[in-house]
């Protein structure tokens, strides 16, 4: 006990330099981390073997206390809401009448059934969501799937039939994927009808406030418009993504002051608010390597 | 005693960090989910002074950059310069008083949103200063207030075994 306090007395730092050579080490970490390719995976896969099961047991409590609390509340809507769905039941049956008999939607659903088949040649794997980020700001999450199953960093992730985002980190026994809502993330995707390009970008905000991300620099084709409830999918030239990965529907159009381009919302096809189950596409999008490239040179 | 504690405290990083990225995060409201991590460091911060709350500080935000973050060591920047300011309040820290660490709360989660959305949306032309401090500062805030009020006493009684296992072995001594 003794040796031990003399230890202690004998390395003590004061708080002040402690904090400067964290500080220090912090804002090394950090030049390293963003202007080289110091990957930190190695670290965190340390931790992965650690945290990773309790964070897959944790979060199913979560699920299950998030369902619970969401049944209490629901026994009270439903009454109310079974009184207000019997009406809109109505309601739809004149508005499916009137769609039914609507060529325009016939051609898309056609089209939607052709993009399902070509999701099938993707090979997909299932996983489970087991956290989310930490803060508030972003809307990354860790899946309890890693390079053990196969998942590689730039993997596409879908739920449904939409796209959720790519994989950007990978560890023994999770990964980390960075969703299209995420304010960070900037999609290159085109129109599926008329396959004018456009970027799809996550927007915190408009997802907050209105439920959608916004798009910009759409450039119509010639005779080309867009309007309201067009797919938008993924671009066959984007380098990470896989084309024809359904995003979501343009729900607002504006052109923009330069009348070049054009701007506005889509309303994503995945509901992220509930997303427990992913599925990674284990395809990647072929790359020009470019040390062949360089070497063929 | 010391790695007893210091054991303790390294637990219950581990634990906020886990619950605050999958319990809280399915009982989230509306989006947003308290910050236990802020709790946890002004907590230690205030109970063990600048050391520790540099430490935790810096072990908290870690976890989440590992695993969240862009870059290595932003978190725990963060975090730990929020550990060490709080650590100046170990002076006025009485166990019975939850006022103070409610308060210290508030202005760490405070400040930690507005560096938060300074160096990550400001600085990439996200302007809306008043819609971000009020849908996903405020918010936060009071939520992390809420789980404080019950988090904070399980920080107290950790305190207090130590304290007691101190002074016991203090009088061996």
């Amino acid at each position: 006990m003794k040796n031990r306090r003399n230890k202690s007395t004998k390395f003590t730092l004061p708080s002040k330099y402690l904090l400067l050579i964290l500080t220090a080490v912090c804002v090394m970490l950090m030049a390293i981390t963003f202007l080289t390719d110091f990957p930190s995976t190695p670290v965190s896969n340390l931790f992965g073997f650690v945290i990773m099961p309790f964070e897959t047991g944790i979060s199913r409590v979560g699920v299950y206390l998030n369902d619970r609390t969401e049944e209490l509340a629901q026994i009270r809507e439903l009454l109310e809401e079974n009184k207000r769905l019997k009406e809109e039941i109505d309601a739809l049956t004149i508005e499916n009448n009137a769609l039914q008999q609507d060529k325009y939607e016939l051609n898309s659903l056609r089209e939607l059934y052709k993009l399902d088949e070509q999701y099938e040649d993707y090979e997909k794997v299932g996983a489970r969501v087991i956290a989310k980020n930490a803060g508030n700001w972003f809307g990354s999450f860790v899946i309890d799937k890693g390079s053990n199953d196969g998942i590689a960093v730039d993997m596409n992730v879908m739920a449904g039939s939409g796209l959720v985002g790519r994989v950007t980190e990978v560890g023994k026994n999770w990964a980390k994927v960075i969703s299209v809502i995420d304010d960070n993330s900037n999609v290159s995707s085109m129109i599926l009808s008329t396959e004018d390009r456009l970027i799809v970008s996550g927007d915190l905000m408009t997802m907050n406030q209105r439920g959608s991300i916004t798009f910009s620099q759409l450039v119509l084709g010639e005779g080309n418009t867009v309007s309201v409830g067009d797919k938008v999918v993924t671009s066959y030239i984007s380098d990470k993504y896989l084309p024809g990965i359904l995003i979501g529907y343009i729900s607002e159009v504006n052109g923009d002051s330069n009348n070049l381009t054009q701007s506005g919302y889509i309303t994503p096809a995945v509901d992220f608010a509930h997303m427990e189950e992913v599925l990674v596409v284990m395809n990647l999008k072929e790359q020009i390597d470019e040390k062949e490239a360089k070497a063929e040179d | 005693m010391n790695i007893k504690r210091n054991l303790l405290i390294a637990l219950a990083i581990v634990v906020c960090f886990l619950l605050q990225t999958t319990v809280f995060k399915a009982l989230s409201f509306n989006g947003i989910s308290p910050n236990l991590l802020i709790v946890l460091t002004v907590g230690i911060a205030l109970m063990y002074g600048r050391k520790c709350g540099i430490l935790t500080g810096f072990f908290s935000g870690l976890l989440i950059d590992m695993y969240f973050g862009t870059a290595l060591c932003f978190y725990a920047l963060i975090y730990m310069y929020i550990g060490y300011i709080n650590g100046f309040f170990n002076r006025i820290f009485f166990e019975d008083d939850l006022k103070l660490p409610i308060m210290l709360i508030t202005a760490s989660d405070l400040v930690f949103g507005i560096v938060c959305y300074t160096l990550l949306y400001l600085l990439r032309g996200r302007f809306h200063f008043d819609y971000y401090f009020l849908h996903i500062i405020l918010p936060e805030i009071a939520y992390t207030i809420v789980t404080g009020i019950f988090l904070y006493p399980l920080l107290l009684l950790i305190h207090n075994r130590s304290i007691r296992e101190n002074k016991g072995s203090m009088s061996i001594d």
